[in-house]
């Protein structure tokens, strides 16, 4: 092909005209000026430092208030758990005895019995979540969006004690004679679902779990989902990508940071959820591999015992078991961070 | 090797709102054609309805037939079908911000399915040199992120996407608008070295881009197509005033 180039050439004819003649915009020229009243009201504006620094000293205050809630909380919990601490030092935390008539307490069954009842709720709730929300925000038809997404923002506002009365009259029966079943049927082989399977235990107090964080992670999920760029979508779609490969490349990747803070929230209330799963775990202070048996989180057996305390050693031991759930929330959720940081390192700290 | 493209009675809708208005034309394969026009006169919704962009918007719809070579889109091919030969660049930059450079640019074709690590590297290293950002980039590939670069150079980036996956048909909506002027004459290169193998449909606000690169260009105003010609009657002896008027810079 020719090089049509007019690169060094003169520019065509009309367009020297353009260099040339005054503009002749008809209707385009404003009125007379600006009223001298704004410039004068612009001017008299100072610097706004005195207002800025108020402004940063109250969220300052605020800020370090919430760091004050949270030393006080560690404080009292320490205070009053002494007898504890000194009657069984660091090894509170890695022992399984729990006799109140003795006056032998490890805190090992409890942080097994929540560290893996939030551990398999996430698991379980984390795909539902991440569909419900792909579902809503890029697949469900626009005016059926608002509805479906209150429905799920509905079962936030479901009581725990509600969920453990559902879970005692529909889950675990459900459990016992149908999920349970055909768990051990096909799963049966990796030792996770033997023994007897009383409908209660560690898997239906996951479930139960995953049903109660599963709002949270969607609706946070859904916001940082809405929050991906119009162009971001298209840039993918212009590549030639299908409606999954758009949802996985543009939004799903572009929304993991906010994705995992949804995550490691619903983790939180997981990991500190009382109500519900003290009706359906079985309060066995039991290490089992079985996900069956009966189990005992940090947060139920304070609710369940507290009342009943006799004695100060194990009313201590008792709140001692609350300084464990103070500082298995806190490594979890430093973990649960570092990973974050690790994976995304590279690529989010420069995009954001 | 390029494809022409054929648009017959084409109109479009965002809403209520009819933005394209019976647009009929035919750009020639293997050359470059410029679109020019005031603002919001309907160019960047012209070139989206040519690999069916337009319709990811919910509320746009398209009427009347457009062909792409033999293909006519909107009956006999699926949408990923033609993005796939008919490449855009966005009119504003839009890489990918959790992807590194190299990633940006392999994006395509990873995508779909394309994995072999060498051809990877080649194609990553030859489109970043047609859209003049290799020698600013050689060095951080792998290790800064796609929206870590400027302005102009996340446009080139956004280019060397596009081309990365090899299009018969590029369309660029003001690919140069956030350039510098070494980078835009970079880019106006290209476009010349690309026109003997693609078809490119480049809209800009620069006229005297329009008459460096383009063989033939239309001139749309309010929805319309007011006249498609060589680039060199258009900017001489167009035969519409409005046209005249438009070029001459005597119309808003
Ligand atoms: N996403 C949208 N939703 C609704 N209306 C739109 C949308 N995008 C564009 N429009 C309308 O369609 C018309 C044409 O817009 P278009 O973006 O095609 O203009 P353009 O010629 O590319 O302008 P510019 O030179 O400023 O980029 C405008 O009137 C605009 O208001
Ligand atoms: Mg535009």
């Amino acid at each position: 092909m020719a090089d049509t180039r007019i690169k060094d050439a003169e520019p065509p004819a009309l367009l020297k005209l353009q260099v040339n003649e005054p503009h002749a915009v008809a209707g385009h020229a404003v009125e007379g000026k600006a009223p001298a009243a704004i410039r004068e009201f612009l001017n008299k504006r100072g610097s706004g430092a005195a207002g800025d620094g108020a402004f940063g000293a109250l969220v300052l205050a605020c800020a370090l208030s919430i760091l004050g809630i949270v030393v006080l909380i560690l404080f009292v919990l320490i205070q009053q758990s002494k007898l504890s601490l000194h009657a069984f030092g660091l090894k509170f935390f890695i022992t399984s005895a729990w006799d109140p008539v003795m006056g032998d307490f490890g805190a090992l069954p409890f942080i097994y019995g929540t560290l893996v009842t939030s551990f398999l709720a996430l698991c379980i709730a984390v795909p539902l979540a991440l569909c419900v929300a792909i579902f809503i925000m890029e697949i469900c038809p626009k005016p059926l969006r608002g509805p479906v997404a209150f429905l799920t923002e509905l079962l936030a506002a479901i009581p725990s004690v509600v969920y453990g009365l559902w879970a005692v009259f529909v889950l675990v029966p459900i459990m016992r004679d149908h999920l349970g079943p055909f768990l051990v049927k096909f799963f049966g082989w990796t030792g996770l679902f033997s023994g007897t399977n009383f409908g209660e235990g560690l898997l239906t107090a996951s479930i139960i779990l995953s049903i109660m964080i599963l709002p949270v992670i969607s609706s946070i999920t859904r916001e940082v989902m809405g929050a991906v760029p119009v162009s971001q979508k298209e840039g993918v779609l212009a590549l030639g990508a299908t409606r999954w490969e758009m949802i996985r490349i543009a939004v799903l990747r572009n929304a993991r940071v906010g994705i995992v803070g949804g995550v490691i929230l619903g983790l939180g209330r997981a990991l500190g959820e009382t109500m519900a799963v003290t009706m359906v775990i079985g309060n066995h202070p039991d290490i089992a591999k079985s996900l069956f048996a009966p189990g005992y989180t940090l947060a139920s057996v304070i609710a369940n015992e507290f009342t009943e305390a006799t004695g100060d050693l194990y009313l201590s031991a008792l709140i001692e078991i609350g300084l464990a759930l103070f500082l298995v929330t806190v490594v979890v959720n430093t973990i649960a961070r570092l990973l974050v940081w690790f994976v995304t390192r590279n690529s989010a700290r420069e995009a954001r | 090797m390029g494809v022409g493209i054929e648009v017959k009675n084409l109109n479009a809708w965002y809403g209520q709102t009819h933005t394209l208005r019976d647009i009929n034309l035919t750009i020639p394969a293997n050359s470059a054609t410029a679109l020019i026009g005031p603002s919001g006169c309907g160019k960047s919704t012209f070139v989206r309805c040519l690999n069916r962009m337009h319709e990811t918007n919910p509320s746009a719809r398209v009427e009347g037939m457009v062909k792409v070579g033999d293909i006519d889109i909107y009956n006999d091919a699926a949408p990923v079908e033609i993005r796939r030969r008919v490449g855009m660049v966005f009119q504003r930059p839009n890489p990918f911000p959790t992807m590194s450079i190299y990633d940006n640019v392999a994006s395509g074709l990873k995508l779909n399915g394309f994995h072999n690590r060498k051809v990877l590297d080649e194609v990553v290293e030859r489109s970043l040199k047609q859209a003049a950002l290799w020698n600013e980039v050689k060095d951080d590939l792998k290790k800064k992120s796609g929206a870590s670069l400027s302005g102009g150079q996340q446009q080139r980036l956004c280019i060397a996407r596009a081309l990365a996956v090899d299009p018969e048909v590029l369309l660029m909506d003001e690919p140069a608008s956030a350039l510098d002027p070494a980078s835009t004459s970079k880019i106006e290169d290209l476009i010349f070295e690309l026109k003997d193998e693609y078809s490119i449909v480049i809209v800009t606000h620069n006229m005297q881009q329009a008459a460096r690169v383009a063989e033939n260009t239309g001139f749309f105003l309010n929805g319309q197509l007011v006249e498609f010609a060589p680039t060199s009657t258009i900017f001489t002896k167009p035969h519409d005033k409005r046209t005249e008027d438009y070029i001459t810079g005597r119309f808003g």
